[in-house]
C-alpha cells in the first residue's frame, strides 16, 4: 500500500527533487522551453548529487 | 497588438503587492491573478504536493520559537501561508518525531514554505514587469 510514512530515503529524495525542480524551473527562467530545461537540470543535479554523496558516505563508513 | 510597452502599462494599475500576498497565502494564486494559469497550476501542484507529503510523513509543524533552529523552522513553515494556519487549526502534523520519515516530513514542510515564498516573489516580479 502506498504510504508516505513508509517511503524509502531514495523515494523521498526523488519526490523532493521533483517538487523543488518544478518551482526552480518556473521561477528562475523566463521562457517555457528554458523553464523545462532548467527544471530537468535541477532534478538531475539533486538526484545525482544525492547518489554521489551516498556512495561517498558508503566508502567512508567502511 | 501586445508589445512590452503595453505590458508595462497593463501592469501599472491596481495594488502592486496583491499577487505577492495572494501567492503567499495560497500557493499559485499570485500567478492565477496574473492569468498565468499553467505556471500557477504547476507551482500549486508542486508546493501543495510537497506540503501534503510532509504532513503524510507525520512531519512536525513548528508552533513556538524556543531556540534559533525552531525559529528558523517556524519562519519556513509560515511561508506556507494559509496551509500552515489551517493545518495548525486542524491539528495536523506530528508533535513528537517518532519515525524516521517524520524528520524528512518536517523538512518537506519547511521547504514547501520556502518554495512558496520564491513563487510569490516570482508573481510579484511578473506584476511589476521585472520578469515576463
Amino acid at each position: 500500500m502506498f504510504s508516505p510514512s513508509h517511503f524509502s530515503h531514495f523515494a523521498a529524495v526523488v519526490l523532493f527533487a521533483l517538487f523543488a525542480s518544478i518551482v526552480f524551473g518556473i521561477t528562475q527562467r523566463a521562457t517555457p522551453r528554458r523553464m523545462v530545461r532548467y527544471g530537468i537540470y535541477c532534478f538531475v543535479l539533486f538526484v545525482g548529487s544525492a547518489i554521489a554523496l551516498s556512495w561517498v558516505m558508503f566508502f567512508i563508513a567502511r | 497588438m501586445a508589445n512590452p510597452q503595453n505590458k508595462k502599462t497593463d501592469s501599472g494599475s491596481g495594488f502592486v503587492y496583491l499577487p505577492l500576498i495572494a501567492g503567499w497565502l495560497v500557493p499559485g494564486a499570485g500567478h492565477f491573478l496574473l492569468r498565468k494559469w499553467g505556471r500557477g497550476a504547476l507551482l500549486a501542484l508542486a508546493i501543495l504536493g510537497m506540503f501534503s507529503v510532509g504532513i503524510a510523513m507525520q512531519g512536525k509543524l513548528y508552533s513556538g520559537a524556543k531556540d534559533i533552529l525552531e525559529m528558523l523552522g517556524l519562519a519556513g513553515d509560515l511561508g506556507n501561508g494559509l496551509l500552515f494556519i489551517v493545518s495548525r487549526a486542524l491539528g495536523l502534523g506530528g508533535d513528537q518525531i517518532q519515525v524516521t520519515t517524520a524528520d524528512w516530513g518536517t523538512r518537506f514542510i519547511v521547504v514547501a514554505g520556502l518554495l512558496n515564498i520564491i513563487a510569490a516573489v516570482d508573481a510579484h516580479n511578473l506584476r511589476t514587469g521585472r520578469k515576463t
